[in-house]
Parts: C-alpha cells; sequence; structure tokens
C-alpha cells in the first residue's frame, strides 16, 4: 500500500507509459493504442507529455484504457505496462519510475536483456515473464522498408499483455495510413506479435 | 456517434458546425491544432461560406473579429498565454461595443519564466475584461460549451470565452461525441445582429462617450453580463433536451450531498478531483466537489447556495494573484460571507505541474488535521527546499543572479530532459 492512496491497479484503469524519441512516433504509438482500445468498446485516453518537441528529443506519451469512463488527465506516474522504444534512453530516463512488480515491460531491441545490463535488475524487480524484448526496428526494416518501429511494438505489446487484440491494432494501424504503408505497418504488428508470442524473442 | 480523437480536433469541428463565416487566427501554442484544422476546413470547402484569416498577431486577430463581427458576422478565433496578453486592448473593445465574438483559450501559462505548459494566469488575467468566461472540465464539455457559447453570446450581444486546458485537454486523444449539423442548425438560429454596419442605415458602433454617459453604458456592460445567470442555466437546459447529455450550466455539484468538506475547481482538474472523492466516499469521507463552469459572471447566489452548510471549502486554484493569493478563492469567499465555512486557497498545477490524486488526497488529509491554515495562500506541492535556497542566496550577496537559471540548476534540468 502507497502512503496517500489506492494500488493503481484496484481501480481498473491499465495505464501504459511509451517512452521514446521525438520523431520515432511516441505521440501516434499512444493514440493508435487508445484508436484499438476504443473500437473494443473501451473508454481510451492517450496524451503526450508535452514540451518543445525537438527530434531526437526524450519524449513521454501516455495511454489510459479502461472500461469505464475516465476522468483523469494527469499523467501516469504508476503504469502497468511500459513500451520502450529506444534503449539508448536507458542511462538518460527513469524509464522504470513507478512501475510495480506487476508491470510489463516491452524493449525494442535486437539485443537480450544482459546484454543490455538489464538482466538482474528486471528478473528482481518484474515478473520475468512480462519484461520481454523485441527487435521492432529490424522487424519494421523488414515490412515496411522502413526502421519505424512504432506498429511492431504495438504488435508486441497486444500479445504481451493482452489489453487490446491484435487485430484492434491492425484496425487502428488501417484508420491511420494509406495502402501500402497501412499494410506493411501491419505486416510488423503482426510479426512482432507472433515473436512475443512463440516467445522467439530474445531473453535474458 | 463517438469517435476516438483529439481535442482540439473535436472542437475545431464542432466550432465549424456553429457555421462561424470569418475566423481569425495567429498560432500559438498550445491552441493551434484547432485553427489549423479550421483552416483546413475552409480551403477544402468543408466550411463554407467562411473567410479564414491568417493575421500578423494576436492584437489583429481580435480586431479582424471585431471588424466581421460589427460587419454582421458571425465571428470566431482561438488564443492562448500571451496571445491572449497581446490582444488584451482588443478584448476590452470587443466586449465594451457588445460584439458577440466566440473564442477558444487554450489556457497556458504567462511568462516569465516563459513556459508553454498549462494553468490559468492568461484567462484570469482578463477575468474582467467584459467576457464572459466559460470553464471546460473535459474535452466532450469543451465541444458542448462552444455550440452554447455561440448562442449565448448572440443572445446577450456579448463575446465569450470558452477556456480549456492547454495541452491536457488539447492534445488529448479521447472518445467523444461531435453534435451533427442539423442538430446544430437546430440549436443555433442564424445570427441575426442587435447592431450593424450596414450602409442604408448608418450607425457608430464604437462613438467616443465622455463623463455625461459612461458610467451608464459601462453600467449596461454589467447589467448585461449579469444576463448570462438566467441564460447560461436556460441554455444548458435546451443543450441537454437537444442533444440528449447534460452539459454547459454555472456550476456542477459532484457528491456534495452530506459534504463536509468540498473541493472547488474550474477545468480538467475536475476529473482528477472526482476520481478523489469517489476514493474517499468509498473509505467514508464526507466529501464532494464543486466545479465553477461559468466563472464571469460569477454566480454568488448559486455557489453560496450550493456551498451552505459545508464546514471546509477548498479551493484548488491553478493561478493566483501575486500580493494578495487566490482568485477563484477570493470570490468564493465573497460568496460565504457570513456563513461559518472556512475557506482554504490553494494554488497548484502552475506551468505544467501535475495535480496528482496523491497530492489532493494528501491535501484533503493536512485540511481536515488542521494543518493548513485557512486564509493564507497554500501552495500545493511546493518544493520549500528549492525555494529557501534561493532566498538565501539573495541574503547571500547582492548579484545574485537570475532566479529562474539560478533553480534550474539547483534542480539539475538538463536542456534535453523531458519532464
Amino acid at each position: 500500500m502507497r502512503p496517500g492512496g489506492r494500488r493503481h491497479d484496484d481501480d481498473g484503469v491499465f495505464e501504459v507509459r511509451i517512452h521514446g524519441r521525438g520523431g520515432q512516433g511516441v505521440v501516434t504509438a499512444a493514440e493508435l493504442l487508445s484508436v484499438a482500445a476504443f473500437a473494443e468498446g473501451k473508454d481510451a485516453l492517450a496524451f503526450p507529455t508535452f514540451g518543445s518537441e525537438r527530434t531526437g528529443a526524450p519524449v513521454t506519451a501516455f495511454c489510459r484504457i479502461s472500461d469505464r469512463r475516465i476522468r483523469s488527465h494527469e499523467p501516469i506516474v504508476e503504469p502497468d505496462a511500459l513500451i520502450v522504444q529506444d534503449t539508448t534512453l536507458l542511462h538518460q530516463v527513469d524509464l522504470f519510475g513507478g512501475a510495480g512488480p506487476e508491470a510489463y515491460v516491452l524493449i525494442n531491441t535486437g539485443r537480450g536483456l544482459d546484454e543490455l545490463g538489464l538482466g538482474d535488475f528486471a528478473a528482481t524487480r518484474f515478473r520475468p515473464e512480462r519484461v520481454v524484448t523485441v527487435a521492432a526496428t529490424d522487424i519494421a526494416r523488414e515490412h515496411l522498408g522502413r526502421p519505424l518501429p512504432n506498429a511492431a511494438l504495438l504488435g508486441g505489446f497486444a500479445a504481451l499483455t493482452g489489453a487490446v487484440s491484435v487485430e484492434s491494432v491492425a484496425n487502428a494501424i488501417r484508420g491511420r495510413f494509406p495502402g501500402r504503408t497501412a499494410e506493411g505497418n501491419v505486416a510488423a504488428a503482426l510479426a512482432a506479435a507472433d515473436a512475443v508470442r512463440e516467445g522467439s524473442v530474445v531473453r535474458a | 456517434m463517438r469517435e476516438q480523437l483529439e481535442g482540439s480536433q473535436a472542437v475545431a469541428r464542432a466550432v465549424a458546425r456553429c457555421r462561424p463565416e470569418v475566423v481569425s487566427a495567429y498560432p500559438i501554442s498550445p491552441q493551434t491544432h484547432i485553427v489549423e484544422a479550421l483552416s483546413d476546413m475552409v480551403r477544402t470547402g468543408e466550411l463554407a461560406p467562411c473567410e479564414y484569416l491568417l493575421v500578423e498577431s494576436e492584437f489583429a486577430a481580435m480586431s479582424a473579429a471585431i471588424g466581421a463581427s460589427a460587419a454582421g458576422a458571425r465571428a470566431y478565433t482561438a488564443t492562448a498565454s500571451q496571445g491572449l496578453l497581446y490582444m488584451a486592448e482588443a478584448l476590452y473593445n470587443a466586449s465594451g461595443l457588445g460584439l458577440p465574438v466566440v473564442m477558444t483559450l487554450a489556457n497556458r501559462a504567462i511568462g516569465a519564466p516563459i513556459n508553454i505548459w498549462n494553468d490559468h494566469s492568461d484567462a484570469m488575467s482578463q477575468r474582467d475584461s467584459g467576457w464572459i468566461q466559460l470553464y471546460a472540465e473535459s474535452n466532450q464539455a469543451a465541444v458542448d460549451l462552444h455550440v452554447q457559447a455561440f448562442k449565448l453570446a448572440e443572445e446577450l450581444s456579448l463575446p465569450v470565452m470558452v477556456c480549456m486546458d492547454g495541452f491536457v485537454l488539447t492534445h488529448a486523444v479521447e472518445p467523444l461525441e461531435i453534435p451533427s449539423q442539423e442538430q446544430v442548425d437546430a440549436y443555433l438560429p442564424v445570427y441575426t445582429p442587435r447592431q450593424v454596419l450596414d450602409p442604408e442605415v448608418p450607425v457608430t458602433i464604437g462613438a467616443m462617450v465622455g463623463p455625461e454617459a459612461f458610467t451608464e453604458v459601462r453600467y449596461l456592460a454589467h447589467a448585461k453580463q449579469m444576463q448570462a445567470l438566467d441564460l447560461v442555466p436556460e441554455l444548458a437546459a435546451e443543450f441537454a433536451a437537444s442533444f440528449g447529455r447534460p452539459s454547459g450550466g454555472l456550476l456542477r455539484r459532484y457528491r456534495t450531498e452530506g459534504a463536509e468538506t468540498i473541493l472547488v475547481a474550474l477545468g480538467s482538474v475536475l476529473g482528477t478531483i472526482e476520481d478523489v472523492v469517489d476514493e474517499l466516499r468509498d473509505e467514508g469521507e464526507r466529501i464532494g466537489a464543486l466545479g465553477i463552469t461559468c466563472f464571469r459572471p460569477f454566480p454568488l447566489d448559486e455557489i453560496r447556495e450550493a456551498l451552505t452548510g459545508v464546514t471546509r471549502v477548498v479551493v484548488v486554484e491553478r493561478a493566483f494573484a501575486v500580493g494578495i493569493g487566490g482568485i477563484v478563492g477570493q470570490n468564493v469567499r465573497l460568496a460565504l460571507a457570513g456563513l461559518p465555512s472556512v475557506v482554504y486557497d490553494v494554488v497548484a498545477g502552475l506551468g505544467g505541474r501535475a495535480i496528482t490524486r496523491r497530492s489532493l488526497r494528501n491535501l484533503v488529509e493536512e485540511v481536515q488535521e488542521g494543518r493548513v491554515e485557512p486564509n493564507r495562500l497554500h501552495f500545493l506541492d511546493l518544493d520549500r527546499k528549492l525555494v529557501e535556497r534561493e532566498l538565501q542566496r539573495l541574503q547571500e550577496k547582492r548579484r545574485s543572479g537570475p532566479h529562474a537559471e539560478n533553480i534550474l540548476r539547483d534542480v539539475g534540468v538538463v536542456a534535453a530532459r523531458s519532464h
């Protein structure tokens, strides 16, 4: 029990925090996630941290998902899930701040947690099966021809957490992007979801 | 139909359905997405007939809106922060002349220190400009208030400012109901001006008035604005009947029945406050919330009625008056004059600082335990050590340097840090 408040998961709101760098589509990722949840009949609220946006600067975006009406617009301080788009943020930003032991963590990397120096940390702080890496940028390059990891990460996120279905993520992508861009992104999302499900991801 | 939309996009669509004939604006964060979307709609012909004027400043934006309104057009603009200050002179003209311009204010702090984030300093600085001020507690409220604002403005022939929290609401994506064109057309009649520049029937709008009648014209400004206290609830009731959801009104009570403590606030923080009220009610606390939607005119009688019998009134506001204290708090005190309720003035969420559930819970606890002094301004989550260090520097040497830089250095903020 935290001082002055109930535990965050008691209120039926699933809270996701996405970390990346300006230009990587962090804000779009949060938005797409909210669209996917909305399409499943849930209430969903996506919003960025606000700043003078610059390419390459650390950016955070949030998404709340709930079966009930979401009223609070305050930033998420105790996330139920984290998506890390860029591992170069590891030593610059407090990526795991506020995340409880039950939190899900999805990291975009082709390397393992040990290689990132996170093996022990992840195993002791979180449930090991909930800390997953996925090579989203490589998957995006393969399916989209461009190193944009968003869709792949959302696909992987859906498979990891079940907060939304992979199909809803695919539909959200199709609603946002035109023809071939959409299909490339959908393919990347599905591939990343498969990778997470099959456990063929690189783990510690 | 509900759609997953950004607040700014939703407001732009709602404004477009109100069929403005002139939109004049100058971009400034966090308002820009709204007028960007409107300019797109004018370009594609989705919003027609409408002239979009990309003017050279906020002063020009309001001046053009005044001109358009005086010529009989339904006029709209949007701004924030320094932009509002830059149009201050024109604001008084719009209200003094009685021109029903509608403006969105995407609330943002005022510099210095320069800060692009949300608080209510901008709106509060113009609270006495003669504009009616409505505050949206959610993006749905922002959408709905704009539709009501045009009707309110035109019925009274007064300008209306719809305040919505910058970034917090304008950049949030959530499920929103956008009223259909048919619904809006049925609710909002074609604009029939009380005064119009018409060469066939010449009048002067803006005649000079000397001591012989200035007081009387100013009296009318007050008397007219006070009429909004009756009209705002009527329009809200009509809105609920036509659109099938409650929205607007002067105040909104949340679980106030039997409450000993009531939190009073304006804008989006009410969402978090309602969450806190639910938590504390579950724990057996007698607590509720009162949202002020219409801040100007100020609903003195209604607030007095809503707060009569309440032991503690905690006003949480996102701005304050330097040298005296709470702004909303002072107004609430006036409403409660002679009643035994104790009013606490709490400044929170300045320049984008989050007002968290935890901070609000702690605040309520401190107030109930008598650890917050009434009649003194209280700053939520103030980092006292940081302030004391800078005060110490002031004492130590004459050339102590700029506060902002000194404090940022103490905090250890590096340029690239996001939060």
